[in-house]
């Protein structure tokens, strides 16, 4: 099994690379930790005239605070942000559900840019991009664009990206005081994409109620969803079992159609929605007090 | 130009390789291929089953998603740089001990694998073993020996480097 023939280039910049992406036309695939691309490419279920692997490319792969918050390069590595302390302490959500994408011999090289671009309706970080209110910076040879995750992930492995574009930096705000998150998913086995996984982000006010609770799933459709009613659901309210539970409540009649195949069927998903949406917020919740104690 | 090939310096099990290689050949076949080292096996080739995962730099990856021209000025060790002086690596006699093979396709991956969670966490229990062996796919053995055989060479590990060690209140 080998992919068919392609012409390869490496830049060691990112201009390089849009003049590439340019000059290469619209068969030309980027390249980034190839954990997803590379099986595509294997089994020629993709079969681009030209790659552009941007694993040289330095500038790409770095992790900055910035106004409380992050920014990070889209090389940067699951692996990496897993073990990165400045994530740990500013977006845990993110080093959360780094740990759930595949085995270690996968976040070795899988990247944050990567999996955004992908955009696998089924992977974790698109999600978590949508519960921190990301917005990514694309950059062609023309210039560039800042564009929010909730109106970059379009549908099943498509974006708002055009050719020509490289998703180069992910810029995460920081989370307000009192604020506790939560990564939960469910899978039938150990480093399996999830039948449903679950982002969620408590900020809690003076008065110990919910001033803000965002949302997001993976997973239950054909992009990630922010789950914007559960969100509305949670305003103001006392962080107990009974908002979880409406917000729960909220989530399953806000999906659509669930995927069902072998795997597990739509309404187990509808099910799994509602439970992780439960056990995430109360675990959100929990951060969010241990937080401020 | 599509018939180019591009030079790769690389360095496997502390040997260093000079060669030409198609872009679209995998790190997987070039070892397999080029360089004959044929211990590194060619499973489900999407990266689903751990055969082929082999040390970059000292971190697991799986060699079918990575391009040869990849591991350009880079260190692959291979199954076969495991054996120390002729004599196989404790891993390696602890699986042949507790039987942790049958057909011993998944085998070379089990030990690559196992080999880097010894080497960041020497005394792991059952349950990070079985964590760490999750990206493994093994038909034969239902895992049980293998995670016997992986805490039996941690163990020995752990004896040989205490021997090493001068100890404080003998000196």
């Amino acid at each position: 099994m080998k992919p068919a023939r392609f012409r390869y280039f490496a830049p060691h910049t990112i201009t390089e690379a849009t003049q590439l992406l340019d000059e290469q036309g619209d068969e030309a695939r980027l390249l980034a930790g190839g954990q997803s691309l590379l099986p595509l490419l294997n089994l020629r279920l993709a079969r681009p005239s030209a790659l552009i692997d941007l694993n040289e490319i330095q500038a790409l792969a770095f992790i900055h605070p910035r106004d409380g918050g992050l920014v990070l390069g889209a090389l940067t590595r699951d692996a990496t942000l897993e073990r990165d302390p400045l994530v740990a302490a500013r977006q845990p959500l993110l080093v959360e559900a780094a740990h759930y994408v595949g085995h270690p011999a996968i976040r070795h090289r899988s990247t944050l840019g990567g999996s955004l671009a992908h955009a696998d309706p089924a992977a974790e970080l698109p999600a978590v991009m949508l519960a921190l209110d990301a917005a990514f910076t694309l950059q062609s040879s023309t210039g560039s664009r800042t564009i929010a995750a909730a109106a970059f992930f379009k549908g099943p492995f498509q974006t708002a990206l055009q050719h020509g574009e490289v998703l180069t930096e992910i810029h995460l705000p920081g989370l307000p005081p009192r604020s506790g998150s939560a990564f939960l998913e469910f899978a039938r086995r150990e480093g399996d994409y999830a039948l449903a996984g679950v982002a969620a982000v408590i900020s809690l006010a003076e008065d110990g109620t919910i001033a803000q609770a965002r949302l997001a799933l993976c997973s239950v459709g054909p992009a990630p969803l922010r789950a914007a009613a559960a969100e509305t659901v949670l305003q103001g309210r006392h962080p107990d079992e009974a908002a979880w539970q409406a917000a729960a409540e909220a989530v399953v009649s806000e999906l659509k159609e669930p995927p069902s195949d072998i795997h597990g069927s739509a309404d187990y998903r509808r099910h799994l929605a509602g439970v992780l949406t439960r056990r995430a917020l109360a675990l959100a919740a929990q951060r969010a007090e241990r937080s401020h104690s | 130009m599509e018939d180019d090939f591009i030079p790769v310096r690389l360095s496997v099990n502390g040997v260093p390789h000079r060669l030409f290689v198609e872009p679209r050949r995998t790190l997987l076949d070039m070892l397999r291929e080029d360089l004959e080292l044929t211990g590194t096996n060619a499973g489900c080739e999407h990266g689903s089953c751990g055969a082929c995962t082999v040390l970059l730099d000292g971190q697991s990856v799986r060699a079918c998603l990575l391009l040869a021209v990849q591991a350009n000025g880079h260190e692959v060790m291979t199954v076969e740089g495991l054996a120390r002086h002729g004599r196989m690596h404790p891993l390696q006699e602890a699986f042949w001990e507790k039987q942790a093979l049958q057909c011993g396709f998944c085998t070379p991956g089990m030990l690559m694998t196992a080999y880097e969670l010894l080497q960041q966490n020497p005394d792991p229990g059952e349950e990070e073993i079985r964590s760490a062996l999750s990206g493994n796919l093994c038909r034969c053995t239902g895992y049980q020996h293998i995670v016997e055989a992986i805490r039996l060479a941690a163990q020995r590990l752990r004896e040989e480097a205490e021997a090493a060690t001068p100890s404080e209140t003998t000196a």
